[in-house]
């Protein structure tokens, strides 16, 4: 029983408590770039919640065989690897998912949210706890693009998901289509994140070394550390 | 291959299709290193660097080798590696011969293998279908893009750190926000280079 709940933690915490955009601020590229439209929102956050999934299930796998000097590279070409086979299926179902998500599809290899995830929890943690990890992350983070996608093409162009919901006179703001409208709502749910952060009692989200993916083998952080130590 | 053509993609890269404010790619640099100046110009500075060296070499990869034998489908796996590996043979390398060069930009190396802004290039220059001085001069552009944006916006956060800022819109939202109104600005450019020189 104990562990199952304890399951059912590392999948919800993704949700909504740790959750990888707004608490996180893991994956800020690809979550500007494709909430243009719920639907694009929809397609990279699955695609993501795959490769998240498969890789934390193989890093978890080989956490006691990679040595640790040479993990990050091991990791770089492990998630690599799932992209490429996602890109490939992708291409064979759904063209015109690939042309919305153009260079951005490729580019889930850098995405901060797996590389982070498996450094932050797959090499520390047994299989099962790493897969739900995986999978509660990539469901966070396709809520979160949802949710955005939802608000710019409602504002954007008074649809979701391509059904009208405005007045057909709404003429849409444009906007917010376009990259500033990204950085606005992204901000403005920042904002309200921060706000019941605050109620709870919690911090604000902060982009830190601390989620950085990099932060081990960094020295801005080291020398940081040093500074510290001093 | 006129200079003016050049000239007009590397304007195009840098204000139009500028890597951060239009394109999105980079972004976590952008926010974490903008807040001091000369932190931001280290980062730029480094990005270009590894941009233009990235693209010269992954450009005739692919066409030569990967293209030939029908093997463009390893492009990402490929490209990864290579920028990994370049990454830290620069570091290697600066380390060693030019230790000053080292101490002010090699510490952003680690953290620019896994920029998306350099993947990103290499593999859009592909997509566009340039040839190779295009790619490069696109590499050049982009690399000087991303350091007019870091250099504006850390100006900017310099500012906003004195400001009375609601609380909740603190840190991050305000920078979102504030990187919303330089992108609109940046959308002024529209049509520019092609008013200037087509």
């Amino acid at each position: 029983m104990e562990e199952k709940k304890s399951l059912w933690q590392e999948f919800t915490k993704g949700l909504i408590r740790e959750n990888p955009v707004l608490r996180l601020v893991l994956g800020c590229c690809a979550t500007l770039a494709l909430s243009t439209s719920a639907s694009n929102a929809i397609g990279m956050g699955l695609a993501t919640t795959f490769v998240l999934i498969c890789s934390n299930f193989v890093i978890s796998l080989l956490r006691n065989i990679i040595p640790d000097t040479v993990r990050i590279p091991c990791y770089i070409v492990l998630i690599a690897g799932f992209v490429s086979l996602v890109q490939m299926l992708i291409e064979a179902y759904s063209p015109a998912l690939k042309a919305a998500m153009g260079i951005y599809l490729p580019l889930i290899v850098v995405n901060c949210i797996i590389l982070g995830r498996a450094e932050g929890f797959a090499n520390k943690h047994k299989v099962l706890p790493s897969i739900f990890d995986g999978l509660g992350m990539g469901l966070g983070f396709t809520l979160t693009l949802f949710v955005m996608g939802c608000i710019r093409e409602l504002i954007g162009s008074g649809t979701i998901l391509g059904f009208q919901i405005m007045p057909s006179s709404y003429p849409g703001i444009i906007l917010f289509l376009l990259p500033p409208g990204g950085f606005f709502v992204f901000g403005i749910l920042m904002a309200i994140t921060n706000k019941i952060a605050e109620g709870k009692g919690e911090p604000v989200s902060e982009l830190g070394c601390a989620h950085c993916p990099m932060a081990g083998c960094c020295s801005i952080s080291v020398e940081k550390e040093k500074g510290a130590d001093k | 291959m006129d200079f003016k053509s050049l000239l007009a993609i590397f304007l195009a890269a840098i204000l139009t299709e500028n890597y951060i404010l239009n394109k999105f790619l980079g972004i976590c640099p952008f926010l974490g290193v903008s807040k001091k100046l000369d932190t931001a110009t280290g980062m730029s500075v480094a990005v270009i660097f590894v941009m233009v060296i990235s693209t010269a070499v992954t450009y005739p990869i692919y066409t030569y080798v990967l293209v030939p034998n029908g093997l463009s489908y390893l492009q990402t796996v490929l490209f990864i590696l290579i920028i990994a590996a370049l990454v830290q043979f620069i570091e290697t390398v600066l380390k060693k011969y030019i230790p000053t060069l080292y101490r002010a930009l090699g510490i952003y190396l680690p953290l620019i293998t896994t920029n998306c802004a350099v993947l990103g290039i290499t593999m859009l220059v592909i997509d566009k279908g340039e040839n190779y001085i295009e790619a490069l001069v696109n590499a050049l552009g982009a690399g000087v893009g991303f350091l007019v944006a870091m250099v504006i916006f850390a100006g900017i956060r310099e500012r906003l750190e004195h400001n009375d800022i609601p609380k909740f819109l603190k840190g991050l939202p305000i920078t979102l926000v504030a990187a919303s109104l330089t992108a609109v600005s940046f959308l002024g450019f529209q049509g520019l280079v092609d008013g200037m020189l087509r």
